[in-house]
């Protein structure tokens, strides 16, 4: 392919200074409609949030061991919306993450039990979790992108299939975790920080990376943006949908991991309705439901709103329904903030 | 015969109407007289559609006068337009395909007493309708989705009987039948005609507003160029020129000729898709620009896309530099150096959100990364050496693609198979959209593009466009090659002649 026809074309002349467009918004509305000025938003948010921690349940909340506390709740949900994030970038939706981890902690649990005599490796138990995780998910990723069925009936089979099976494997029985060495690492603390918390804090990073340096992150965005646009520039839309539920189902297997050191067992009801916090934390955090932007600044500080609220409430001895409503009214709240700020107008077209 | 006798009853005087700036009607006239069918012809993007819509209340006129059985009106909404006694048949006809015909003719004005719906009214009325329309034999408790293109066009038409409609506008109604039920929706026409329904005719088949209309208007680039000519006294290129009217020698650069031993880049042989198009034969030089004539529907647009992979073809061959393809492999085609432009730019070819160095970028990305990491900065430069070879305004490489006119959106395509350096670059529609001045300029860039040696295919539903870009020209009609002719062989008339024998064929 020339190169050469690149070169040839750049000595035309260089252009006369190009006006810009009128439309542009104002500069403050550009800002806060800038993915910025919306993390700027949900700082402000967790902020109120932390003040109103802190001016009612006072040392209680504003107590190092319970921030850290705060934040290890956050980290099971914060792994898997991670992997949200990617797929609702692509204009997709995993309903089933939460039956994964579970399927996946009964899983892991189950094989360590069963091999326990034969000298059984905790690692071997972790990348069981991992495995099942990304199964499920690359299964999902198939019947989506070549059985072309819409994520959300596809994923909503995999979350009552997972469940089920979970049921099957484990008879309803929870499978207690016994391997001290495997506990005692999850529930280290490293420099003073829990385990989970690094985990969480390595996932989102690396989750940053790969959506925002990546070709893999590019390809996401672009498929969400225009799916037909990214099939006819030479993208395999259909592959990378697969890798990109494969990567859901992998940090649900990540979260479950996680869930067998947090509660030392295993159980077909792990994750029950976490699907539902994960959608919540991600959309809230800015990444469109629509597809084509996608922040993981944004879902990990959708993340720790709410874990924040849920612990502001904790602290002042709230009723959880209480806690619900107030769930409910920041979604809404923060959708319409988006979409008040969203740049996107309507589409401009002719006709 | 349509003379002053017929009471005038739409009477459209200076229209105008604005989009963000963009001006979509620039002074349209329009006088419709009770009981004629009245064509409205027009290029895609003359501004027929805002003028369908500006009439049935979707938009609303920044100026000019709309006269109603003599009255000044203003029609606020589509309900006025109905109220009025204006009815539309949108080319994606609005019925809805869960509910049965008769629920359709009584959406919105649905019978009933004291909130419970009149079933049976409802359905003996709605057989009333058919039977005007010729289609007594309809069950009127059928569900419409289960229903051909013809027969909704036939519940639509009921619909805006059962509202009284006195006008009746019609969006390129033939544009989704064969050519018997085009002759049955002829007949039901003239029926409504006969009663004194008025008719306004949408199309761009020239042949069609012979058989059916009475008197026609042309629009192009949004003014009036004509209103109320009597069909039978204007010959077909005076039409022609009405809508089109522009100085082809101005606008169209001068071809280079194509060296005779210039090596064959593409080679498409015995291509085939099933239901569309059969045994497409051509061959493309490096320098040669070919160009797809022929009318919508002829195939000409699935052709580009199956030589491209994006559909699979049912049988036959494309090769590339002599390397035959993988068919229906979009990654194959690009890997071996062919581009696409499509012909729906916004919803296939752009991400609107996106930067325009990333749309830019879209099939190249992977070429800048190293290791899977992406180099927005080396993209940017490409970008920016695109932009600015392109003439790309504005020449932001960060600002987002939805912000351009489709002359610049236009530009994004072509520089992102620049980069991609691309041997071979089909185009579909590539002025779709694009104002006339800004039409020079893609021409200007396509032949250069040639002169460079890259082989290009054009189609446009304009067969000036493709007889001013293409050295060579392909008519097209139902699916088949009629004929190949050098350019300067063929004019617009000989076309749509090859066409039309080709479709009574």
């Amino acid at each position: 392919m020339s190169e050469q026809k690149t070169t040839i074309l750049t000595d035309a002349e260089p252009l006369p200074g190009a006006s810009q467009q009128s439309d542009r918004p104002s500069a403050l509305k550009r800002f806060l409609g800038g993915s910025a000025g919306r993390n700027l938003g949900l700082v402000i948010a967790l902020l109120v949030l932390i003040i109103i921690g802190t001016v009612t349940a006072g040392d209680r909340f504003a107590d190092i061991n319970n921030v850290l506390t705060i934040i290890r709740y956050a980290s099971i949900v914060g792994v898997i919306s991670i992997g949200m994030t990617f797929v609702i970038t692509t204009g997709g939706i995993d309903l089933s993450v939460g039956s994964v981890m579970g399927l996946a902690t009964v899983v892991a649990s189950l094989s360590a039990v069963q091999l326990a005599s034969a000298q059984f490796s905790w690692l071997l138990m972790i990348v069981i979790a991992l495995l099942v995780g990304a199964a499920a998910g690359f299964v999902n990723g198939m019947i989506i992108a070549y059985g072309r069925v819409v994520a959300f009936m596809a994923t909503l089979a995999m979350l009552v299939g997972a469940r089920g099976l979970a049921e099957l494997i484990s008879g309803r029985r929870t499978q207690i975790v016994a391997n001290n060495e495997f506990l005692d690492i999850v529930r280290a603390n490293v420099l003073g920080v829990p385990v989970l918390i690094w985990i969480f804090a390595v996932v989102a990073i690396a989750g940053w990376f790969l959506l925002n340096r990546t070709t893999f992150g590019r390809r996401t965005v672009a498929i969400g943006g225009n799916a037909e646009a990214s099939r006819l520039a030479g993208i395999n839309v259909k592959r990378h949908l697969v890798y990109v539920y494969t990567l859901s189902g992998l940090t649900a297997g990540i979260a479950a991991v996680m869930m067998l050191g947090r509660t030392t067992a295993g159980t077909s009801t792990h994750g029950t309705l976490v699907e539902l916090d994960v959608i919540a934390a991600v959309v809230v955090g800015g990444t469109l439901l629509s597809g084509g932007r996608g922040t993981i600044v944004g879902t990990v500080l959708g993340v720790l709103i709410f874990a924040t609220l849920i612990n502001v409430f904790t602290q002042n001895n709230l009723d959880t329904s209480v806690q619900a409503i107030a769930k409910g009214l920041i979604i809404v709240v923060a959708v319409l903030l988006q979409q008040r700020f969203a740049t996107r107008g309507p589409s401009s077209g002719r006709k | 015969m349509i003379d002053d006798d017929h009471a005038l009853l739409l009477d459209v005087r200076g229209m105008t109407k604005s989009f963000a700036g963009v001006h979509a009607l620039k002074g349209v006239d329009l006088t419709v007289r009770a009981g004629e069918v009245h064509c409205v012809l027009g290029q895609n993007g003359a501004g027929k559609s805002t003028l369908i819509k500006t009439l049935s209340g979707v938009h609303q006129p920044d100026g000019g006068e709309i006269l109603w059985q003599g009255q000044p009106v203003t029609i606020s909404d589509p309900q006025s337009a109905l109220d009025l006694g204006i009815a539309t048949m949108y080319q994606e006809l609005d019925v809805v395909d869960g509910l049965t015909i008769a629920e359709n003719i009584f959406l919105g004005h649905e019978l009933s007493r004291a909130g419970v719906l009149r079933v049976g009214d409802a359905n003996r009325r709605t057989r009333e309708l058919l039977t005007r329309l010729g289609h007594g034999d309809i069950p009127p408790s059928t569900e419409v989705g289960r229903l051909s293109a013809a027969t909704k066009q036939i519940v639509s038409m009921a619909r805006a009987l059962s509202r009284d409609a006195k006008l009746i506008i019609m969006d390129e109604p033939s544009a989704v039948l064969d050519s018997g039920e085009v002759e049955n929706l002829f007949r039901v026409i003239r029926e409504l005609t006969s009663s004194g329904i008025a008719v306004v005719y949408i199309s761009h088949r020239l042949e069609e507003i012979r058989q059916i209309g009475d008197r026609i208007s042309v629009i192009k680039d949004g003014r009036s160029t004509a209103s109320g000519l009597a069909v039978s006294e204007t010959p077909t290129r005076d039409l022609i020129r009405l809508m089109t009217g522009r100085d082809v020698e101005n606008v169209f650069p001068d071809a280079v000729p194509v060296p005779s031993n210039a090596p064959i880049l593409l080679e498409v042989s015995y291509l085939n898709l099933r239901g569309s198009f059969s045994d497409v034969n051509f061959t493309v030089r490096a320098g040669e620009v070919v160009g797809l004539a022929g009318l919508v529907g002829s195939g000409r647009s699935e052709i580009l896309e199956t030589i491209y992979g994006a559909r699979k073809a049912t049988s036959g061959t494309v090769a590339v530099q002599g390397r035959t393809l993988a068919s229906g492999s979009v990654r194959a085609a690009v890997a071996a150096g062919m581009g696409f432009s499509p012909e729906e730019r916004k919803s296939q070819g752009l991400i609107l959100d996106e930067p325009i160095f990333k749309n830019v970028t879209l099939s190249t990305f992977a070429r800048f990364a190293r290791g899977g990491v992406l180099n927005e900065r080396a993209e940017r430069n490409a970008a920016r050496e695109q932009i600015a070879a392109l003439e790309l305004r504005p020449d932001d490489p960060d600002r987002p693609a939805r912000t351009l006119s489709g002359g610049n959106q236009q530009k994004i395509l072509l520089a992102r198979w620049l980069v991609h350096g691309t041997r071979v670059l089909l185009l579909d529609e590539p002025t779709r959209g694009v104002d006339v001045g800004a039409r020079a300029e893609i021409y200007a860039l396509i032949r250069r593009l040639a002169a460079e040696g890259t082989a290009i295919v054009v189609v446009s539903s304009e067969i000036e466009e493709v007889l001013g870009l293409a050295d060579r020209v392909l008519v097209i009609g139902d699916g088949d090659v009629l004929a190949t002719r050098n350019a300067g062989d063929i004019d617009e008339s000989d076309v749509l002649d090859l066409v039309m024998k080709g479709s009574a064929a």
